[in-house]
């Protein structure tokens, strides 16, 4: 960053123009849709279904449940959100409406994932992967990867780019507090 | 319980602004304050007027960007962050009177949020200490005493709310420079430049528009941090002795 300096950076570039026309197209779409309920009714309620489905104990039965709530929430931000006041003043509900519809979009990937991965590992707990004493079970042959999800486009699935993680030094086993 | 709120609302800095009062109802005494604003909030929304505007981040009492002026005090009656005011300390059927941080310095942006920038061009002009970053020396390598180091993490604890300059009948903003000229003026790395630093950062507070203290004390009182009235003291000790060996001749 240091090497930067201090002159104005030149924006005369396509991507450039690009971007600020998304942004600014995003603030109008939201602006306009004009709809019936908060930005906090959305937020609350992508909230439950994320506590309820995709928390600390998920099932394939209640992630898939979480995905189809997710994504008929989402519609349903787009055709009913209520933004109040304009671009041009301070406006904390269009900042709240920018974050909400980007937590839709990372709640339904959470829950793409929590499906994906079919063991328990760490901060993820598939009751159905578990060890007769109720603690995690990993399934390192199939599952020793890091998951990267590539974004394909607004309605597009995303694309799972395997990092695979392997130990040299260390012998991986089941953990137990015993 | 049933309130009465008689909130400040300006629509932008060109605006005058005025009071404007709403009833409210269904307030849970374990609610905090801004968890009851949330609620005016969306009412507000339902009835499709504008919300009001209010700052506010961690809502746990330690970044410093809510600054409710409540009942005429900084943060409301408890000596703790908007955030944590809860609505227990208020009674069914009260008028609670909600306003901005008054002050020349902090120009009112919309509703209760304003600029305090000024803060952070205080802190710019010299509350940080010089480093070519590299290789770190061991902290333990350079000793200091214990309540040194106290006294200097007392004054670090300053969490730059703004409080102090909305408490002062003057809008000074001694508090919070003394806070941080002080933090760093007692421990060794930041001795180095005690004396730039004094004259830089009080140059930078009286530039930006703040009043000059008159030893009242209000700060103190009100800071949700605590921050002692000492801390002006040692400042203004600091710039004195600063400005008699000044290399600004």
């Amino acid at each position: 960053m240091a090497g930067l300096g201090t002159k104005p950076v030149d924006t005369n570039h396509p991507e450039f123009e690009k971007a600020v026309k998304g942004v600014k197209d995003k603030i109008s779409k939201l602006l306009g849709i004009k709809g019936t309920k908060s930005v906090d009714y959305f937020h609350k309620k992508l909230g439950k279904i994320m506590w309820n489905d995709c928390g600390m104990a998920r099932t394939a039965e209640g992630l898939t449940r979480a995905k189809a709530e997710i994504k008929a929430l989402r519609a349903e931000f787009w055709k009913d959100v209520k933004v109040l006041g304009e671009n041009e003043e301070l406006n904390q509900s269009l900042e709240k409406a920018h974050r909400v519809a980007d937590f839709l979009e990372l709640g339904e990937l959470m829950v793409d994932d929590a499906l994906n991965r079919n063991e328990s590992c760490g901060g993820h707990f598939r009751e159905e992967y578990q060890t007769p004493e109720g603690e995690a079970l990993r399934d390192d042959e199939n599952f020793a990867y890091v998951a990267a999800w590539k974004y394909q486009g607004d309605e597009q699935e995303e694309l799972l780019e395997k990092e695979p993680l392997v130990f040299e030094n260390v012998k991986l086993t089941q953990r137990s507090y015993k | 319980m049933k309130l009465t709120l008689k909130v400040w609302r300006q629509k932008n800095n060109a605006d005058k602004g005025g009071f404007v009062s709403y009833p409210i109802d269904g307030i849970s005494t374990d609610m905090s304050f801004l968890e009851m604003l949330d609620v005016l909030n969306e009412e507000l929304t339902e009835k499709g007027e504008d919300p009001v505007h209010f700052d506010h981040d961690c809502r746990e009492g330690i970044c410093g960007m809510c600054s409710l002026y409540i009942n005429g005090k900084p943060h409301g009656p408890q000596q703790t962050t908007t955030c944590q005011l809860h609505m227990r300390s208020f009674s069914d059927g009260d008028t609670i009177t909600i306003e901005p941080w008054r002050a020349a310095a902090f120009p009112v942006v919309k509703d209760l949020v304003v600029d305090r920038s000024a803060f952070d061009r205080i802190i710019q002009s010299g509350g940080y200490v010089s480093v070519n970053t590299g290789g770190v020396p061991d902290a333990n390598e350079i000793p200091i005493p214990k309540t040194i180091a106290d006294e200097a993490f007392d004054a670090a604890t300053c969490i730059g709310c703004g409080a102090c300059v909305a408490a002062c009948k003057n809008a000074s903003a001694m508090l919070f420079t003394s806070a941080k000229i002080s933090q760093l003026a007692m421990l060794p790395q930041g001795k180095v430049e005690r004396k730039a630093r004094a004259e830089k950062m009080i140059a930078q507070m009286d530039a930006e528009g703040f009043g000059a203290c008159t030893n009242t004390g209000a700060c103190s009182a009100e800071c949700p941090k605590g921050i002692s009235l000492t801390n002006i003291a040692r400042m203004n000790r600091e710039y004195f002795s600063a400005v008699l060996s000044s290399e600004n001749v």
